[in-house]
């Protein structure tokens, strides 16, 4: 007992099994964390299957240069996570220090390009269930040009004086008088029912793993701290290794993610 | 019973192969974006879903160190997506036998 290390809780034999017992039950965690997302991958492969149109109409809205370069940065910021355990290990604090805030700036930067994709969808209306609302959007996505029933035009003029009706004039025109590109009516044709599904599973799936990025970069941050206080180095550095793994797993999930929702022919 | 023996020395995974995975992974990228321009019909989506398991088994056993853990770990992870398929497996066979009857005409037969 004479060599305790001072990071030897008292339950342990030794650093050795602490390591591996602290491991074993981020890797169980992790199991959970697959099982979680796998109910919305369940809810994503039951709808595709039964509805493979939608998924093909819808797809077209979701911007696949975004989803490829948000893989690729999340693929680099797993690549610097990866790099910071090997420098715990190696007892490189500065380096350790520079890889960890590599990562979150590349976690700043994924959930900002995220962030422009659902500021598009929300200004077109392209959003989960009563929300998917396209038609009242017009105006705003005349690209997408989804034209509804009762587009407002301009009030009609209203004769004055001797030419006066007694009857009111109505304020709007009848139903779908409104201005219609061609091309925009043929969306409108085009489009399958009940698309809102296939946005409800999109923000569902994207939302709990955005969730997932924002705890990942509080842990790090965590890490970071502790590492600028020098907690950590070859005899220790289990924290870094398990908020690594838990980071990698974010990065797994997306891997799957990507191509399900963005790559869609 | 803390002997020098059991005292957790890392297993520091050479820089080499972290730059390869890591070259390997966004070279798979591109291929999957790729994929998308050839026509395979319904083999897309299990192209895909392939490369996306190639990828992620390249995370999980340099970036997420597996394959110089104790290979319990990794009974721990292939446990769990086991556990996936069955459920998603028996999901799609389920939403299959009901899929022409249900909406008439808004849920065409499976084709995944």
């Amino acid at each position: 007992m004479s060599e305790h290390s001072k990071n030897l809780a008292h339950h342990f034999s030794n650093t050795e099994q602490q390591f591996e017992s602290g491991k074993l039950g981020m890797w169980l965690f992790l199991a959970t964390e697959i099982l979680l997302f796998g109910g919305l991958f369940a809810a994503y492969a039951v709808y595709r299957a039964n509805h493979p149109e939608i998924f093909a109409y819808a797809h077209q809205y979701l911007d696949r240069n975004l989803g490829a370069l948000n893989t690729v940065v999340l693929i680099c910021s797993s690549f610097t996570m990866a790099w910071g355990v090997r420098m715990a290990q190696l007892g490189k604090q500065k380096q350790l220090l520079w890889s960890l805030m590599l990562t979150l700036v590349l976690a700043i930067a994924f959930l900002g390009v995220k962030g422009v994709e659902y500021e598009s969808k929300w200004k077109h209306g392209l959003l989960w269930g009563k929300n998917y609302n396209p038609v009242e959007h017009v105006e705003a996505a005349p690209a997408h040009g989804i034209v509804g029933e009762a587009a407002p035009v301009d009030p009609p003029e209203v004769p004055t004086g001797e030419n006066a009706s007694l009857i009111a004039p109505a304020q709007t025109g009848p139903a779908g008088l409104a201005h219609t590109s061609g091309e925009a009516a043929k969306a409108h044709e085009e489009a399958p029912d009940n698309v809102h599904i296939f946005f409800g599973i999109y923000f569902l799936m994207t939302g709990l793993h955005g969730l997932h990025v924002l705890i990942g970069m509080g842990l790090i941050l965590w890490i970071f701290a502790r590492s600028y206080w020098g907690h950590f180095g070859p005899d220790y550095y289990t924290p870094v290794d398990l908020v690594g793994l838990y980071w990698h797993l974010v990065d797994l999930i997306w891997i799957f993610l990507f191509p399900l929702l963005y790559l869609i022919r | 019973m803390s002997d020098a023996s059991n005292t957790h020395k890392p297993h520091v995974v050479d820089a080499k192969i972290l730059i390869g995975v890591w070259f390997g992974l966004l070279f798979l990228t591109f291929v999957t974006v790729a994929a998308t321009w050839i026509d395979l019909g319904a083999l897309n989506i299990w192209l895909a879903l392939g490369i996306a398991t190639v990828k992620a088994s390249l995370v999980a056993a340099y970036f997420m160190h597996l394959r110089y853990d104790k290979p319990f770990n990794t009974l721990v992870l292939i446990a769990a997506l086991v556990f996936l398929m069955l459920f998603i497996g028996i999901l799609l066979l389920d939403t299959g036998q009901y899929a022409g009857d249900i909406i008439k005409g808004a849920a065409p037969a499976l084709s995944y």
